[in-house]
């Protein structure tokens, strides 16, 4: 049970992937604005949701929905009707943000499983224990913002199991609390279910550079031997008093295999793997080496190593080749 | 029911000398309720929480509500020991600002303000809030004037809107400090260079346009966000509040300037173009991107 595997599944080819090469758990969505990654060709209806959940069920494994954004006020009922349709469809959990929603959730599917979303943003175990106490959460997944002896003392003082971030796209901000994107584009994660969207994206050969823009402003230019990365907002060069750098942070991904076996001496009951987004491939080898390490951990935690290989795979998916520790790591900081 | 005014808790590091005479000034400024406390980073340390509270006490003499904030991200034990002491002073209402302390405020069976970065997106949530002792709240900063109106047709009642209307904008909060990282120097030994950027520091594009302001862990707009020309739609929402977020010079013209337009005066909207501390913005009031403005006259 500790340390279970939880992957992406962005469509069906993409569950599979993960099933076959060792999830323990995936996470989808809907196809709409009632989860994070509301991307256009992503996420599944309902006849496909039901499918994944017979492909993984019938081998074992389970099946989390993200309804990870806010309702609107106006949409109500498309979030509670998505909670319904998890309940229907027999999901193994729904991964919630809003207070509200859950309130709903619980009232009228008291049987439904519910996990506290990154979104929700809750980095202290007395927000976790607020959640516990009022809906029964069962787990809460924490943003990336905390160090391991911080996320250690949370364990410590919960009954609710935690899921940390283990690979993937590195987000610097504490999740559900990041308006970047809509102050720049007008959607955010928390409202519209997007980061840096790609529509307000725009790409430009210029005489000095080709230019990547977010609804008009000027992210980043690349040089003729740079690599070009997908314009998110935190990620792009700007000027501080007449320094040009990545201010916020590189375009870096998050790994954390060398911490596995500190993660499973304290307890962490679920890393998760983040990429909706990505590809059907990409899935299968994340997940592949994910599932060799975590069984690696489990013998013989003590005398664990990551495998160069296993990081050389990883790299070779992560954005901008490189990878980082992140929070977990003081020095970050 | 008669609008009226309030100072937000001050977002950046000021020394505390500065601190102190920025408040002493607005002892006397139209403002109905001031909020207190370090709500971005721990490690600021000019003003601790006895020296809040004295300053609470003086404010409080003076006529105004005081109001404790709690801090906005929290990261370890000692964060959430201070957010305790809060939700126990005994005498001042306390603005939670993420459920962590909602649920200490709960407990000690307290009314509270509920403040923007608790993300109430909806009714429901709201109705989450008020059913635990929410007397006021703030909705996110994002929040248009037609989602905020939709909300509040479908709210419980008896909960105070108080609205985000000048400074800043607060957009997001990181375990990394960036002003710090501006210097490269680690956040654990940052010589508290926030010091030296009592308006936070600029961040422009790779063509010189103001984008964002760095202020320690927290990243703001480098516009500013003025609804000083909204007073009509704020009134038609029954919004009780306006807050204003304190900046380092030209605090009293700000909060003149909404007083006037609160009492009825004509104000031309773009009146406090030269005290701002960047361009104006108002874009999300109008269900656009933050760094619009959508009325060219009123930024």
């Amino acid at each position: 049970m500790p340390l279970d595997l939880v992957c992406p599944a962005g469509n069906l080819m993409s569950l599979k992937a993960a099933v076959d090469h060792g999830a323990d758990a995936v996470y989808m969505g809907f196809r709409d604005n009632t989860n994070a990654r509301a991307f256009p060709g992503l996420n599944f209806d309902e006849a496909q949701a039901a499918e994944g959940l017979r492909y993984a069920h019938d081998r074992g494994r389970r099946v989390l929905l993200a309804l990870n954004t806010y309702p609107q006020p106006d949409n109500w009922p498309r979030w509670t009707q998505a909670i319904d349709s998890a309940a229907r469809l027999g999901m193994d959990a729904v991964i919630v943000a809003d207070a509200g929603l859950m309130r709903y959730a619980v009232k009228n599917h008291p049987r439904l499983r519910l996990h506290l979303s990154v979104q929700g943003s809750a980095t202290s175990y007395e927000a976790i224990n607020f959640y516990r106490e009022h809906y029964g959460i069962q787990r809460a997944v924490l943003p990336r913002v905390l160090s391991l002896p911080q996320v250690e003392n949370v364990v410590k003082n919960t009954e609710v199991e935690i899921e940390l971030f283990g690979f993937g796209g590195l987000c610097v901000m504490v999740e559900g609390r990041c308006l970047l994107s809509s102050y720049c584009t007008g959607e955010s994660p928390n409202s519209a279910g997007v980061c840096s969207p790609a529509k307000a994206v725009q790409w430009k050969e210029t005489p000095t550079g080709l230019e990547s823009r977010l609804n008009g402003v000027l992210l980043d230019r690349y040089g003729k031997d740079e690599k070009a990365g997908y314009p998110t907002l935190c990620k792009g060069r700007f000027e501080v008093a007449g320094e040009t750098y990545y201010a916020i942070e590189e375009p870096t991904s998050l790994n954390t295999l060398d911490l596995l076996p500190e993660m499973l001496a304290m307890g962490i009951a679920a890393i998760k793997i983040e990429g909706r987004q990505r590809s059907p491939a990409y899935v299968a080898q994340v997940t592949r080496v994910w599932r060799a390490a975590i069984d690696a951990v489990k013998q013989n935690a003590d005398g664990f190593k990551a495998m160069p290989g296993w990081h050389a795979e990883l790299n070779k998916l992560s954005e901008g080749q490189s990878h980082t520790l992140g929070a977990y790591h003081r020095p970050w900081k | 029911m008669h609008m009226n005014l309030s100072l937000g808790p001050l977002q950046y590091y000021w020394p505390r000398e500065d601190i102190l005479a920025f408040y002493e000034a607005a002892a006397s400024w139209p403002v109905a309720r001031v909020y207190l406390g370090e709500t971005v980073c721990f490690r600021r340390h000019q003003m601790r929480l006895p020296d809040w509270l004295e300053l609470a006490d003086r404010l409080a003499a003076a006529g105004k509500e005081v109001v404790l904030s709690s801090q906005i991200l929290i990261e370890a034990e000692p964060e959430l020991k201070v957010v305790r002491r809060l939700a126990g002073n005994g005498r001042f209402l306390v603005e939670a600002n993420e459920w962590g302390a909602v649920r200490l405020l709960v407990k000690e069976g307290l009314p509270f303000v509920a403040g923007y970065t608790l993300n109430v997106y909806n009714h429901e949530t709201l109705g989450v809030l008020a059913d635990v002792g929410a007397k006021r709240w703030l909705p996110p900063v994002e929040m248009s004037r037609d989602t905020l109106a939709a909300l509040l047709a479908r709210a419980p009642a008896g909960i105070e809107t108080e609205v985000f209307a000048y400074g800043k904008l607060p957009l997001a909060y990181s375990a990394r400090c960036f002003t710090a990282r501006h210097y490269n120097l680690p956040k654990d030994d940052c010589q508290f260079r926030c010091l030296d950027h009592p308006d936070g520091l600029l961040l422009s594009t790779r063509e010189g346009e103001p984008f964002l302001t760095l202020n320690g862990i927290q990243t703001q707009s480098a516009g500013v966000y003025s609804l000083l020309g909204e007073l009509d739609s704020l009134r038609a929402l029954d919004v009780a509040t306006l807050r204003l977020s304190p900046q380092a010079r030209h605090m009293g013209k700000v909060v003149e300037a909404f007083q006037a337009a609160i009492a009825g005066e004509r104000v031309a909207a773009d009146a406090l173009a030269r005290y701002m501390p960047g361009k104006p913005v108002d874009g999300y009031w109008h269900g656009r991107a933050g760094q619009e403005c959508a009325k060219e006259h009123a930024c």
